[in-house]
């Protein structure tokens, strides 16, 4: 019986900058429907392993496969399989000569060929889903930046994508404006969207995720349910990296 | 006696008021006024120049400086392009139109496409306002390929990351996120630019003009010879202050605008 491949596979997956190996072999799959929060050391390639995930960085070696579709292959078209993916990056990277409507309108209408009223009324919906509605003629610039990173999760929303990449969605974030992107990102856990986060917020990660994957060295060190990769962990480096980031 | 700082401060910025004026007065009482009025500030010759003078001579002027301007945008993002291009062969040619008509003079230049293009390669560049519109844009696209590339490079990395991850090819990403970007960072060089520009039209003089293609100097140059008077090159510099002025403020005001809506 034929099982539908998973959202996303990495297989043997390697990145190296010169001389620098920062992803030493890496395999990985995510099930449709999958949280899987990605933590470690800064440096540990985590925030690469991501960026790789839908090219932005191109691998050394290995394969990456969305939907069983080898997307390293030279004929791939990665504009369609961008497409499918959402990003959201820890700068936020809205774009700033534009207002927050037309930051969510103008990939659809340039990328998707959807016409610009179709485009707005997915627009608001999307915007009324991360409860920024009322922002929606307002240039980047005037928003905070918990409120930046909503719309710029909103922006990937507009797409539909069937997979989300989060690069350590809060890390640029005041402490106090953490928890409403927080709250965004597990309501679209429950929603069941498949997604990749990179995080350093271990409480979100044992709350959200079905699968923590720990990175050190370009390697996965250890893996599997949250309990216990977070609860009771086996590697002497996990648990080291665990007790550095509760004494923070 | 010491002085405080700040008095000392004061002091000097009084000698500096009074120095200022005492050269101005010494100007103004030493100029011979008379002789002045005579051979620059001629009212009957004044008027004479109207109305040539804009609906001809300055009309010609702003004619060039569009189609030159224009040409020259054009040319010089298509430069910054290929300068920031993975392309080897691509950059390597874009810095070499940049370096050879970046360093040669202007005047050169509209020599070299108005005289030596057509007997080299028979090819005369057509129109009224061709050969030197298309001079002058060459002279334009060399110094605007290196702004624009600068402007280019100065908007962040993860404008272009967020828009390719939305499914944008690198050409629309371009054209739709960070070349918009980009212009906005230039406004003042690139108006600096334009001004520029604006004023070196009157170098188009050495491809002979015609009734057609007299800009404000060349009609400024033969209003002097014609009335033995200094007068047409007083006004010749009044209607340039009245072009570049209200330009240099207008592009001031989108400037702070734009300031006031975006960072």
């Amino acid at each position: 019986m034929d099982q539908a491949p998973p959202a996303i596979a990495l297989v043997a997956l390697e990145k190296r900058f010169g001389n620098l190996h920062v992803l030493r072999g890496i395999d990985l799959a995510i099930a449709h429907g999958e949280v899987v929060c990605l933590i470690g050391p800064s440096g540990s390639g985590k925030s690469t392993l991501l960026r790789c995930v839908n090219r932005l960085e191109q691998p050394t070696g290995g394969r990456i496969l969305i939907n069983g579709e080898n997307i390293c292959a030279p004929d791939c078209d990665l504009d369609r399989v961008r497409t499918k993916i959402g990003m959201v990056f820890q700068q936020f990277n809205l774009f700033p000569h534009l207002c927050v409507l037309d930051n969510l309108t103008i990939a659809q209408c340039k990328v998707l060929k959807r016409s610009p009223a179709i485009a707005e009324r997915k627009a608001r919906a999307v915007l009324a889903r991360v409860d920024l509605l009322e922002k929606i003629h307002e240039y980047p610039s005037r928003l905070s930046g918990g409120q930046q990173q909503r719309v710029a999760i909103a922006r990937a929303l507009a797409m539909d994508p069937e997979m989300m990449l989060f690069d350590e969605a809060t890390s640029a974030l005041d402490p106090e404006l953490i928890g409403e992107v927080l709250d965004v990102i597990r309501s679209l856990a429950e929603d069941g969207m498949t997604m990749l986060v990179v995080t350093h917020e271990m409480g979100f990660a044992r709350r959200v995720a079905d699968q923590v994957v720990f990175m050190d060295g370009g390697l996965i060190v250890e893996q599997g349910h949250p309990d216990s990769v977070l609860g009771n962990p086996q590697h002497e480096r996990t648990q080291r990296f665990l007790r550095r980031m509760s004494a923070r | 006696m010491t002085l405080t700082r700040r008095r000392r401060a004061e002091l000097i910025r009084y000698a500096i008021y009074a120095a200022t004026l005492a050269l101005v007065t010494w100007a103004v009482a030493a100029t011979d006024w008379t002789r002045l009025r005579e051979s620059f500030l001629d009212g009957d010759i004044f008027l004479r120049l109207f109305p040539d003078i804009l609906v001809r001579a300055a009309r010609n002027t702003l004619i060039f400086t569009f189609l030159g301007f224009t040409g020259g945008l054009a040319l010089g993002l298509l430069l910054a392009l290929m300068r920031l291009s993975p392309v080897r062969p691509y950059r390597w040619a874009a810095a070499l139109y940049i370096e050879v008509f970046r360093g040669l003079p202007a005047l050169i230049t509209i020599v070299l496409i108005g005289f030596v293009l057509p007997i080299a390669l028979h090819v005369r560049v057509p129109g009224t306002y061709g050969p030197g519109s298309l001079a002058l844009a060459i002279v334009t696209g060399a110094y605007l390929a290196e702004t624009i590339r600068a402007g280019i490079e100065a908007v962040p990395r993860g404008q272009m990351e967020a828009a390719r991850s939305l499914g944008m090819s690198h050409g629309r990403a371009m054209v739709s996120i960070v070349i918009p970007q980009a212009f906005r960072v230039i406004l003042p060089p690139l108006t600096n630019e334009l001004v520029l520009l604006l004023k070196d039209t009157s170098l188009l003089f050495v491809l002979g003009t015609t009734d057609q293609t007299i800009e404000l100097t060349k009609f400024g140059r033969d209003a002097v010879s014609d009335t033995f008077n200094g007068t047409p090159l007083i006004a010749v510099a009044l209607v340039y202050l009245v072009i570049t002025l209200p330009l240099t403020r207008a592009v001031a005001w989108l400037e702070r605008r734009q300031k006031q809506a975006v960072r």
